[in-house]
């Protein structure tokens, strides 16, 4: 069969209602290929065009160039495979979880791709397992912790079983341990992921690759080690690792055996 | 901020818990109806009523002191008639207090006023306290109330307490600066924090619509509905409808 990457851009560029212009670093506009089961990092300064990027990937924003998911054009028509194929997580809990209970919460995306209330139901049994939080469907989201309100706008989008799971600064607020659980929780995940955000040590943790975004451009893209390695490359761009971080090769090799092991 | 103040008894357990909203909302807008419409002169139609309404309450095993504490929100309107009592017309004969007169027919006013709003009141607190809010919304969308409102009344749910943190944290850093709020510029400040909070309301109102589309929203809010109308159901509706019924045509011959 055709090879087909779970995300192609090609050429993509985006100017805002009131005229601001995004991903217009280059006069072609952003490329970026993602396969199927990467885990890629976007880092970059604030206003680089990242979240502009992510939301590109399910059409909430349409810009000039070719946006493809799983060979899929991202175009209206295709709209409602497109956004059960890629699972958008917000940064803002408050912005993702918009409903009375956990469970219609959890269950909105399943319902509105067609199931039934059992299909549903067993769905959204399956989402919160996977995050960890069985037995709270009936809470609102206004009475659980931050953690657990991130960990819940994770399962809105798992419930509609995403082949891409897109996170915008998925670990920002978090506190340390809620930050490890979350990075747990992603790398035991087996779906294409794209992880936009500031935090050079989480990219580490659960991204092979890392992009760097650079005033509406790509300015570095390679593994995730070369690249966080390289400090020089980093503050060109307005990114530095917290002081006393320093990638180690081995860590990721270690952990990519041990991964392997599971495999 | 919690919310506790809105249906915080309803995660009780009892009879009146476990019923399908919609025979509650109905059930209890109907009795409220009759009650509203009873001439003020029926005194054992308004003592069923409330007889009826204690039943339910025993029921619903709400703790009375709570439901007593939230009923004294119908205070203010009872005194807002009673303030105005002296002034009603005359009529009915005349009642002295020390100085002040008060006719019949006022009383009949105050007391018409007193006894409706105190049932109804209680009729409503037995809804809320024993109904999920948000089953209450889905209560609501089963009965064919408009999508739209139904659906302004389950975001407000779930954002009310968003926005009052909001504010919350808004007056915490403006008095941190050292405002007073005493000198008549500073209320600019007011003005400013009350677009800030508007402004901040729309783009959030934006990314909650962004979220729901990226999750295949299509304009309709999905419904699951875990109630069903069935026997119990029939049975409370028409209690709740037939007893004071016949309790408000009984007592036309009592007087």
């Amino acid at each position: 069969m055709h090879h087909r990457p779970a995300i192609e851009i090609r050429g993509l560029t985006y100017e805002y209602p009131e005229g601001t212009r995004a991903l217009d670093g280059v006069d072609d506009g952003v490329d970026l290929i993602v396969e199927e089961g990467e885990s890629v990092g976007v880092v970059g300064p604030n206003g680089a065009g990242k979240s502009t990027l992510l939301l590109h990937l399910n059409g909430i924003l349409g810009g000039r160039g070719e946006v493809r998911i799983c060979g899929l054009p991202v175009i209206k028509e295709n709209l409602k495979e497109i956004r059960r194929r890629v699972g958008l997580v917000f940064q803002d809990p408050d912005d993702q979880l918009f409903s009375p209970t956990v469970f219609d919460d959890v269950a909105f995306g399943p319902l509105n791709m067609g199931l039934s209330r059992e299909e549903a139901a067993r769905e959204v049994r399956r989402a919160l397992a996977m995050v960890g939080l069985k037995g709270l469907e009936r809470r609102p989201a206004h009475h659980l912790s931050y953690g657990q309100q991130k960990r819940v706008a994770i399962a809105t989008v798992l419930s509609m079983r995403p082949d891409i799971l897109a996170l915008d600064e998925p670990s920002s607020n978090l506190d340390p341990r809620a930050r490890r659980e979350l990075a747990e929780l992603l790398q035991g995940l087996r779906v294409t992921k794209v992880v936009v955000t500031h935090d050079l040590p989480f990219v580490f943790e659960i991204c092979e690759r890392v992009v760097i975004l650079d005033e509406g451009r790509v300015a570095a893209d390679g593994g995730a080690f070369d690249i966080l390695s390289d400090e020089e490359l980093l503050s060109r761009h307005g990114l530095e690792l917290p002081y006393g971080f320093y990638p180690r090769g081995e860590d990721r090799r270690e952990r990519e055996g041990r991964r392997a092991d599971l495999d | 901020m919690h919310h506790s103040f809105l249906d915080s008894l309803s995660v009780l357990d009892s009879p009146l818990r476990r019923l399908d909203p919609r025979a509650k909302l109905a059930g209890l807008f109907f009795f409220i109806l009759l009650c509203v419409t009873t001439p003020p002169d029926l005194y054992s139609a308004f003592a069923a009523y409330l007889g009826l309404e204690l039943v339910l309450l025993a029921l619903s095993r709400l703790p009375w002191r709570q439901v007593a504490r939230r009923m004294l929100i119908v205070l203010p309107f009872i005194l807002v008639v009673a303030a105005f009592l002296p002034f009603f017309k005359k009529g009915g004969g005349s009642y002295n207090l020390g100085p002040l007169s008060f006719s019949g027919h006022g009383l009949m006013v105050l007391w018409n006023v007193a006894a409706k709003s105190t049932l109804s009141v209680l009729a409503v607190i037995l809804l809320s306290s024993t109904t999920p809010f948000p089953d209450l919304v889905k209560g609501m969308r089963r009965l064919r109330l408009p999508e739209l409102l139904t659906s302004l009344l389950s975001f407000t749910y779930r954002y009310i307490f968003v926005l009052t943190d909001e504010v919350q944290r808004m007056r915490r850093a403006r008095d941190s600066r050292g405002w007073s709020g005493r000198w008549l510029w500073q209320a600019r400040t007011i003005g400013h924090m009350v677009a800030t909070l508007f402004l901040r309301s729309y783009e959030r109102g934006e990314r909650v619509y962004a979220a729901m589309l990226a999750r295949g929203y299509d304009g309709s809010l999905p419904l699951i509905y875990d109630y069903s109308f069935g026997e119990a159901e029939w049975a409370f509706a028409s209690l709740v409808v037939l007893f004071p019924l016949a309790a408000r045509v009984l007592s036309y011959g009592l007087g």
